[in-house]
């Protein structure tokens, strides 16, 4: 398979995956706006441009944070590169580019979103709610998945698909995660508990874990649990061990040699046994930034190893 | 407006009352459909078409700008003589091409034998200097050659223009007989309709053949395309696809040591054969335009070495300019010793005096072109033009009289064609795909454009053409 081919499919999962946890992160923000004592705008709407990286650039169109210009910036604006529109758009064209290595299932399923996605207007948005427009987004990008699984052979078009896939969602619940010590009072004493409870539950219901940590842990919510849950169980489908099982294995086949498979069979060997104190040991927030350095490595290594970067 | 054009020759209807032969059991068969049916087979064509995604882009349009060609579910159909006829005569054209580039790029007799003015072709800016003394495998310039045959009358065909850089449209010949077999199963089974599905092994087999020697591999061949943008991008993909060859973009091979390798997840992969459909100009930024994206730094200079071949030649355009065209009966002469098979359209250049007085005088008779242009823009139709425009035109001719030719204007043949009125005659031309390896060929049929504005003449795709199914008759 061509180089440039296998680096397609990666992005157009990658950008895919990717549009899901960008509505995801503006869940999390409209959740919590929505507790009570959730009047500062910016406490709730700031960490989201923080983790997904856009609060430069938002700054520099706008003068103060609110739930509408953040929510217009990031999800619609196709002047943001990082906006859900352009995101969709670019997973889209990368699609495009492969569609003769692709089932037509999985090219129409990401063509309709973008069909639908040039038809989303603000007002539209409001009228539908914001919760619906986010469910919305993860609902295609779910579709997408199911068909991919569904119908594409498992060659190596699957596995670079799967690959950016995982990649991007292990680094995105990194950075959901870590959401928490943006909006945290990072005194813990001082912290309100009942304002703690519900911050962790929206964390938990915007990545679909509200019920997962219930059958688990059978528990009211903890904070030790949640980073078990999102960080260790590979029972549950968007925790950080659970991304590296699927990778390593699909690198195992593709090049077990190479330096991307050694790095991300180290990575998954410490998310396979770790315990919780491991990881919050020197602050869980240390351990996220870490994680994300390092699964954007791999992804620099898979690139290297497959030779998506034209070698001088 | 001038005076009107004269009567088309209709294709499927000799009299009111009688039909040509190879249309007889079609025609039978059409006047037993009913309308709404037909009507149904269209809509349905059209779905198939967008299902399977068979669209062109359109420059100048918002991103995503995909259309689809208007498709018509009436063939057009060629008896087997007449075919017999047109294929010997655009294979014979190919061989004299082939053999006039190979000619001017080294002892350039026919410029010395008095045959083609001297200047036209040292002068030409189309002619590549670079190729000079190169000898590219087997002696093949052109691989694949598209040349544009209008039909005048009974036993009249004429070659409008020979297409032999990266010609396009094979695709369509392709799906339009896909989608026909399926649309009508039943007239497949009555009628003795030859084959085309066999094109894209019969291009692989030629590209093979062409592969540098010394290699002791099966060569390996790619398709390379200037990306998704392109407005044949779909022709790219479907043919890589048929042929099972690696459909690759510059940015995907690059050049070590004079030879040429692809990118790969397995490492760099070594080519032999490109077929390319990128211009001359695109193909090389180190040999040709610097700033071109598309290309492949070193490319030229592994080709000039033997070490990868290209198809086409560099350098074919040499031959396919329209002061050129003219020549090519001579070239017939000249090169294979014999009469050419297919007439030439009287073509007259403003640049001569005796020429340039008799076209100045008949304006609003004739068809003007510009020597260099392409895709129907640029040219006065003069019966369909009005006296402004035509004086207009001409103040563009006086200017600069040697960037132009002038033709008579055609009265291209017609097809019955189901428009919106019902099934009205159409006008025609035809694009068979010739092909050359070891020797040339044709597959039987082609592209089959048709206007389907009433009373055009202009066939071209982003001009309001469409496409229809050729079937040549084997009996």
């Amino acid at each position: 398979m061509l180089s440039r081919t296998a680096e397609n499919l990666y992005w157009m999962a990658r950008l895919v995956e990717r549009s899901e946890n960008m509505a995801r992160i503006l869940d999390v923000s409209h959740r919590m706006s929505q507790l009570p004592g959730g009047e500062d705008a910016s406490r709730e709407w700031l960490p989201a441009l923080v983790i997904s990286g856009q609060h430069e650039d938002y700054e520099r169109k706008y003068a103060g944070i609110n739930a509408g210009h953040v929510i217009a910036y990031m999800a619609l604006d196709p002047d943001n590169p990082s906006s859900i529109h352009s995101i969709v758009r670019a997973a889209r064209e990368n699609a495009r580019a492969e569609r003769n290595v692709l089932p037509n299932e999985v090219f129409e399923s990401i063509n309709t979103t973008w069909l639908e996605m040039q038809d989303i207007q603000y007002s539209r948005l409001v009228e539908w709610g914001y919760r619906e427009f986010f469910d919305w987004v993860k609902l295609r990008s779910q579709v997408f998945s199911g068909v991919v699984g569904g119908t594409m052979l498992t060659t190596d078009a699957y596995y670079f698909t799967k690959l950016g896939m995982m990649i991007e969602r292990a680094d995105n619940t990194a950075r959901l995660l870590d959401v928490k010590y943006h909006v945290l009072v990072p005194d813990e004493d001082k912290a309100d508990e009942a304002v703690d409870y519900y911050q962790w539950g929206a964390l938990l219901r915007a990545l679909s874990a509200f019920k997962a940590y219930r059958m688990i842990y059978r528990d009211s919510i903890k904070p030790r649990q949640v980073v078990d849950l999102l960080v260790l169980r590979r029972e549950f489908p968007r925790a950080l061990h659970a991304c590296y099982a699927q990778m390593v294995p699909i690198l195992e086949t593709l090049r077990a040699e190479a330096e991307c498979t050694r790095m991300a069979g180290q990575m998954y060997a410490r998310l396979r046994y770790d315990r919780p104190q491991d990881v919050t040991r020197r602050g869980l927030h240390r351990f996220l930034t870490d994680f994300v350095t390092r699964n954007g490595q791999i992804s620099n290594e898979i690139a290297r190893a497959f030779l998506f970067v034209p070698a001088d | 407006m001038g005076p009107k054009a004269p009567a088309a020759f209709d294709e499927m209807q000799k009299t009111a009352n009688k039909v040509r032969a190879p249309y007889q059991t079609y025609s039978k068969w059409l006047k037993k459909m009913p309308e709404d049916l037909l009507s149904r087979r269209h809509a349905q064509a059209d779905m198939l078409f967008r299902r399977i995604g068979i669209t062109f882009a359109v420059y100048g349009e918002a991103s995503g700008g995909e259309r689809l060609i208007p498709f018509d579910v009436i063939p057009r159909i060629i008896s087997r003589d007449e075919w017999k006829m047109l294929s010997r005569g655009v294979c014979q054209r190919i061989d004299a091409l082939n053999r006039f580039i190979h000619d001017v790029y080294h002892d350039q007799e026919i410029l010395r034998a008095g045959k083609v003015p001297t200047d036209l072709v040292l002068a030409n800016d189309l002619f590549r200097e670079e190729m000079k003394g190169f000898t590219p495998p087997g002696g093949v310039y052109v691989h694949i050659g598209g040349i544009d045959v209008v039909r005048t009358g009974e036993n009249a065909f004429h070659v409008l223009e020979d297409n032999l850089r990266t010609p396009s449209g094979v695709s369509y010949m392709l799906e339009d007989r896909e989608i026909m077999m399926r649309l009508f199963p039943d007239l497949f089974d009555t009628y003795p309709i030859a084959p085309v599905n066999h094109y894209p092994q019969e291009l692989l087999r030629n590209l093979r053949y062409v592969a540098p020697a010394g290699r002791d591999e099966e060569p390996t061949v790619v398709l390379l395309t200037p990306g998704q943008f392109n407005s044949a991008y779909f022709e790219h993909a479907f043919l890589a696809d048929e042929m099972g060859v690696e459909l690759v973009q510059g940015q995907d091979l690059f050049v070590e040591d004079d030879a040429v390798y692809m990118r790969t997840i397995e490492g760099p992969r070594r080519v032999d054969v490109i077929y390319r459909r990128i211009d001359d100009d695109f193909l090389d930024p180190k040999a040709f335009r610097p700033d071109s994206a598309l290309g492949v730094p070193g490319l030229f200079e592994a080709y000039r070495k033997g070490r990868v071949t290209l198809a086409n030649a560099i350098g074919t355009g040499i031959a396919d300019d329209k002061a050129i065209y003219h020549h090519v009966p001579d070239m017939i002469r000249f090169y294979l010793g014999e009469e050419p098979i297919l007439a030439n359209v009287e073509t007259w250049f403003l640049k001569r005096e005796d020429h340039r007085t008799y076209v100045l005088e008949h304006l609003a008779e004739l068809v003007v072109k510009e020597v260099h242009g392409s895709g129907g823009y640029g040219m006065l139709v003069g019966p369909k033009s009005t006296t402004q425009e035509i004086s207009a035109y001409r103040e563009r001719i006086l200017a600069d009289p040697g960037n132009f030719i002038a033709q008579p204007t055609l009265a291209l043949s017609t097809c019955p064609t189901f428009v919106d009125q019902g099934i009205a005659p159409r006008h025609v031309d035809l694009r068979p795909f010739v092909l050359t390896g070891e020797k040339t060929t044709v597959v039987p049929g082609g592209l089959t454009r048709v206007a389907l504005r009433e009373g055009s003449l202009v066939v071209n795709s982003s001009q309001g053409g469409g496409t229809k199914d050729t079937w040549v008759l084997e009996r």
